[in-house]
């Protein structure tokens, strides 16, 4: 009986749970082990943050659901990972700390056959003076809409502007990210134009002035280095189709922007010519930059090894080509393919989790040496297909194969993604966007690095139903009911 | 009226040397029928992507 851990329950890690599971049967285990209670469905969050959709549409609890399939959950969090054992006891093994109410603080060790490390980021809100509170958590003078507790919060202070607003008082809106080096531009994006619709509908879009503020070097970067689009016969580049959603709602937008301090009413931030500036906003959702959870790795005698299978940003070391080098020799092949630690082969890491070998937007800094550059986006459709990719790899080896077979290479897949621009049956738009692949290969395709025929964009209420039906899907997938696999990833 | 799409751009503005949508384009953003008929393009693209990324 093989013995598999899995390090988070978020989109990548319940993907891979769920389908080793259901091809494992009961023969094998399956371990959980995430610190949440529940799951969260995190693009509809959006929603949950301009009142749009409540906290119970877009969570739902993990315990039922793996009770159900006969999945061991462990409501804890990964504290540290022993890949070769103990001095008297071969078995590798992690060790994990219980956040949930009877066992809280009570650290315990599960041994594995295999380990997938998908925990997921760490909201890094400290690594801006005043974007956290100094004890890892948000401060008081920004919103955001990471977690749903998050988008409700946004949501009340939302409430509060439109009262001003409709009391005659002009409200300032600050939207983006809150470091230079943040990634999830989309979900600023996302929600930049849902609080603009809502404005809309509420009837005091007049009396806002809505500001995008990006880490981003160009509009519609996206941390990949923009995409060009098919649309209408044309390559077009995502700036312009950016530009012109942003120009069309009269927003403004502040770009290449380091935000390095946030105080009350005011964000200070560095551009990448090295000049300085400062935004003032009566309501700000910033975007924290994302770190690795932590995870320390210790070798068989004790000693901390955490340097060789963990990248500097926290995140774990794969497959991928982590030499140094400067933008010109990036190559689509230095990407990771079967997510699997070169150093202990039945270690894998998916979604967040993985350590990149380089961004994809061009690496920038300002004359100050300040980095000022979106790191690579690797949540959503990539994440769960890394999951499922592993999740087949493990199988195989399980039944005897000697390496993964099964590869997800974000330079060998395409992706999928819907952005909210303001939720109605009717009334709602949203951009529908495919990216093949994403990152780009420019040896594979000269010139834009993008296959053609792959990528796309376009703006309206079908991208919106598109949207909508996904929720419904995935959430009924997440909850592995009847005919969940038959739901892509 | 086209113009009044643009009314609010200023002349040299960063937004002035924008692509923006004027009445009609707006009109099929949300025109139930041209929409559908989208709802059904954007879904044939995304299975073709889904199926040329797993390998």
């Amino acid at each position: 009986m093989a013995k598999i851990v899995i390090m988070g329950g978020g989109v990548s890690g319940h993907t891979a749970a769920s389908f080793l599971n259901k091809w494992l049967g009961k023969e094998h285990e399956v371990i959980v082990v995430t610190p949440n209670s529940q799951w969260n469905w995190i693009p509809s969050n959006i929603w949950v943050g301009v009142g749009e959709m409540s906290k119970e549409d877009v969570v739902f609890p993990l315990a039922p659901v793996y009770e159900k399939v006969g999945i061991d959950y462990r409501q804890a969090k990964a504290i540290s990972i022993h890949p070769e054992g103990k001095q008297d006891d071969d078995a590798p093994y992690i060790t994990i700390e219980y956040t949930n109410q009877e066992k809280a603080g009570q650290k315990d060790e599960i041994t594995y056959d295999y380990l997938i490390n998908a925990t997921g980021p760490k909201l890094n809100f400290d690594a801006t003076p005043g974007l956290g509170n100094g004890q890892g958590q948000m401060g008081e003078h920004t919103v955001s809409v990471c977690t749903a507790d998050h988008a409700i919060h946004a949501n009340h202070e939302l409430e509060k502007c439109i009262e001003k607003m409709k009391a005659g008082e002009r409200q300032k809106f600050l939207i983006g990210t809150g470091h230079g080096m943040c990634t999830c531009q989309g979900a600023a994006f996302e929600y930049i134009f849902n609080i603009e619709h809502k404005l809309k509908e509420r009837d005091v879009r007049d009396m806002a002035d809505i500001t995008y503020i990006s880490n981003e070097s160009f509009l519609g970067d996206f941390g990949m280095g923009g995409i060009h689009f098919n649309m209408g016969g044309y390559a077009t580049s995502s700036k312009v189709f950016a530009e012109s959603l942003y120009t069309e709602r009269g927003m403004d937008w502040i770009i290449g922007a380091h935000v390095n301090k946030v105080e009350a009413g005011k964000a200070h931030y560095e551009l990448l010519d090295g000049s300085t500036g400062e935004q003032e906003f009566d309501f700000a959702m910033l975007i924290p930059p994302f770190a690795g959870v932590g995870l320390k790795v210790y070798a068989k005698d004790g000693s901390d090894i955490t340097d060789t299978i963990i990248a500097p940003n926290g995140f774990m070391k794969v497959d991928a080509d982590y030499t140094a080098k400067p933008y010109e020799e990036w190559r689509a092949s230095d990407w990771p393919k079967t997510l699997q630690n070169q150093t202990y082969k039945n270690m894998f890491a998916i979604g967040i989790a993985f350590a990149p070998p380089h961004l994809i937007s061009k690496p920038m800094q300002s004359p100050n040496g300040t980095a000022i550059n979106p790191t690579p986006p690797r949540t959503g459709m990539p994440s769960a297909m890394m999951g499922k990719a592993v999740a087949q790899s493990i199988v195989d080896m399980i039944k005897g194969a000697e390496e993964p077979t099964h590869t997800a290479s974000m330079s060998e897949m395409g992706a999928a993604c819907v952005a909210s621009a303001g939720k109605g049956l009717f009334s709602g738009t949203a951009a529908a966007m495919t990216v093949y692949p994403i990152v780009p290969d420019f040896e594979k395709y000269p010139g834009v690095g993008r296959d053609m025929n792959g990528t796309s964009g376009e703006l309206g209420l079908a991208a919106h139903w598109v949207k909508h039906i996904l929720h419904h899907l995935f959430l009924w997938k997440a909850k592995l009911k009847p005919g969940w696999t038959l739901i892509p990833e | 009226m086209a113009t009044e799409h643009v009314s609010h751009i200023k002349p040299y503005s960063p937004q002035f040397g924008v692509m923006i949508p004027l009445g009609f384009q707006k009109f099929l953003r949300t025109c139930v029928i041209y929409q559908l008929f989208r709802f059904i393009a954007i879904n044939i693209r995304m299975t073709v992507l889904i199926l040329k990324s797993h390998h």
